[in-house]
């Protein structure tokens, strides 16, 4: 049994892969999307919560994902981005009245553009210097969440953050917003997908195996590295404008620097570098403690004990896990 | 004047605390290329531990010190280096790192969750006075700090540059390879170092306690300044984490002091960034070259 696409078949001629091209990613995502279009039915509020709660915690990981798993870079201020993207767009829509559309493409653009901002001084130098500068910056973020309660309201946060709606339909019930999220988790996805397979997307990939060789191959390290941040960094973004509708009230604790942290964790506990990755590993670190009822800073122990041992064991994270797993199988059946 | 001289005391005690997590930090960087992250952790679980020692078993105070002393320096120096480093350094220096973050929630969380969520107090070694210096009030305990830590790091500084041991961990920092072929140990001088680390962090966790209290999130800011002191100092010189640390500290202290004490956390980033885009291999450093 071989997959559709190996990595013999991809030709390196067109600069744009069409989507004609269809492989089991794609698949696998299409397939997601229906599934989780039609789940909460009958789930309840707060079912239907978890799940999209699910999905926008993925989207926060999928970039960091990019970030760290295809272009080898520490961030430790994706919850931050979360926290610009998410005060950015409770701020204007509950202040300005501004639409939510608007405040999600604001919400990516200013996290894009304070990643460059971040990421030009640090890469400038050396990779591991983005970790410091990240985790300053995820500091000073918070400071000001906290600080300034003339814009934020402070440890009070902000409340009552509308719902979008959706061409005249109002997304206010839970099951609508969730299919909302779901749809917007697709496009963001395919999108992600896409570049990755792009010839740009695989210079990442070059570049996190071994940069000076990617260098001397005539890919611009430090352009790419940036844009790669930049792009992990514009995800929160989006992630943060779709976290403050769905659960309607922000405050600074699920932006704090602990939580960039956790987010990393997700993305090494799913395995780095898989595209389909994050959404294993958001749903190991959001939705098994909702639904195991567990006490919230025990998970994180738990979690973090568990990420550890897979570090040892197979840092590839559960997709490395289950390719193994598969592999073993096939490779069974092969000897045969 | 007057008030300047307290704030610079206060600022140099603080700071000699950062530079002790600091100069722990470069060491274990230099020896194992180990980015710890959890390097304000380590500062705050000793006194934790301490506490925990005379409240569970109900020893007297220095009985519960050497215990929780003890253990953390057997756990997370010894232990650290054999079940978290040595295991995970062979799939590179990212997941290592990232297993340092996990190791921080874990310290974080369990220090909040096996013993408390409050901050508690700490037994101070010298009475909380204050004494009058040219009509500034300086209080003893920020003295005891500076002298302790000063004689801590000059100790060390003997060591590594005066010892024969000293010398031999010295060697395996800078190139492991050639050190093996001289016959040195090197993984009893990286084991070493990371006891090392953990001892730093011990007297920075037992100096600091009395004055901040011992709490589970107190990692997180001195955790940071660590940081920024290495890189502000240069990563790679003890010297330099020295300087670092000094420099955080006394900005902090002005900071809090001139600025705003709610922003007084971002005076030091400014620092830092402005040292990552001037000097970006640190005040005291030499530049790394790049090796293939």
């Amino acid at each position: 049994m071989t997959a559709p696409a190996t990595r013999e078949t991809l030709p390196q001629t067109r600069s744009l892969p069409l989507p004609g091209f269809i492989d089991g990613t794609l698949l696998t995502l299409l397939a997601g999307a229906v599934i989780l279009w039609f789940a909460p039915v009958g789930m309840g509020r707060y079912g239907t919560y978890v799940l999209s709660l699910w999905l926008v915690t993925s989207i926060a990981v999928m970039g960091l994902n990019l970030t760290l798993g295809y272009a080898g870079l520490k961030s430790l201020a994706q919850a931050a981005f979360m926290g610009l993207g998410a005060y950015l767009t409770a701020i204007l829509t509950t202040k300005y009245g501004v639409s939510w559309y608007v405040c999600f493409a604001l919400s990516g653009l200013l996290t894009f553009a304070v990643g460059l901002v971040l990421g030009f001084p640090a890469l400038r130098v050396k990779a591991h210097y983005l970790a410091f500068v990240t985790l300053a910056f995820s500091t000073l973020i918070w400071l000001i969440m906290r600080n300034e309660q003339w814009l934020t309201g402070g440890v009070f946060g902000i409340s009552n953050i509308n719902r979008p709606d959706f061409f005249g339909i109002k997304l206010f019930n839970a099951l609508e917003f969730h299919r909302f999220v779901v749809v917007i988790t697709f496009i963001l996805a395919v999108v992600l997908w896409w570049m990755i397979r792009s010839p740009w997307g695989r210079a990442f990939t070059a570049l996190r195996e071994n940069p000076i060789r990617a260098a001397s191959l005539g890919v611009d390290t430090r352009l790419y590295t940036l844009l790669a941040f930049a792009i992990g960094s514009a995800y929160a973004g989006f992630a943060g404008a779709l976290y403050a509708p769905l659960v309607e009230f922000i405050d600074p604790s699920p932006f704090s620097l602990s939580q960039s942290f956790f987010l990393l964790l997700m993305v090494v506990a799913g395995g780095s570098g898989y595209l389909l990755g994050p959404f294993i590993g958001a749903l190991l670190g959001v939705v098994l403690p909702e639904w195991l009822r567990f006490a919230g800073s025990l998970y994180l122990i738990i979690f973090a004990a568990i990420v550890m041992l897979l570090l040892i064991a197979c840092p590839q994270g559960m997709s490395g896990l289950m390719e193994r797993a598969y592999a073993k199988l096939t490779g069974k059946g092969a000897g045969r | 004047m007057v008030e300047f001289i307290a704030y610079l005391i206060a600022g140099i005690a603080t700071g000699a605390i950062y530079a002790l997590a600091a100069i722990g930090f470069t060491l274990v960087w230099q020896t194992s290329q180990t980015i710890n992250f959890a390097q304000g952790e380590f500062v705050m679980l000793p006194a934790i531990l301490v506490l925990l020692a005379i409240k569970v078993l109900g020893a007297p105070v220095w009985l519960g010190a050497l215990i929780g002393i003890a253990a953390f320096i057997l756990i997370f120096g010894v232990g650290f280096k054999l079940f978290v480093v040595d295991p995970m350094i062979r799939h590179g220096v990212l997941p290592l790192a990232i297993a340092t973050m996990a190791l921080s929630i874990i310290m974080k969380e369990g220090a909040k969750d096996g013993f408390s969520a409050e901050a508690q107090t700490f037994p101070s070694f010298v009475p909380s006075q204050t004494i009058q210096v040219f009509g500034a009030s300086i209080s003893l305990q920020h003295l005891a700090i500076i002298a302790v830590a000063f004689a801590v790091i000059f100790l060390l500084q003997w060591f590594v540059g005066g010892t024969r041991l000293g010398r031999q961990m010295q060697a395996t920092a800078q190139n492991p390879t050639v050190a093996r072929i001289l016959g040195i140990p090197v993984e009893r001088m990286v084991l070493l170092t990371f006891a090392i680390n953990a001892a730093l962090a011990v007297v920075a966790s037992v100096l600091i306690s009395p004055i901040y209290l011992a709490k589970f999130s107190n990692g997180e800011v001195i955790g940071l300044f660590a940081f920024i002191a290495a890189i502000v100092g240069g990563f790679n010189q003890v010297r330099g984490a020295l300087v670092g640390g000094l420099i955080v500290g006394i900005v902090d202290s002005m900071a809090a002091a001139y600025v705003s004490s709610s922003y007084r956390l971002a005076v030091p980033l400014v620092l830092l960034v402005v040292i990552i885009l001037l000097k970006p291999e640190g005040l005291m450093g030499r530049k790394e070259e790049r090796r293939v």
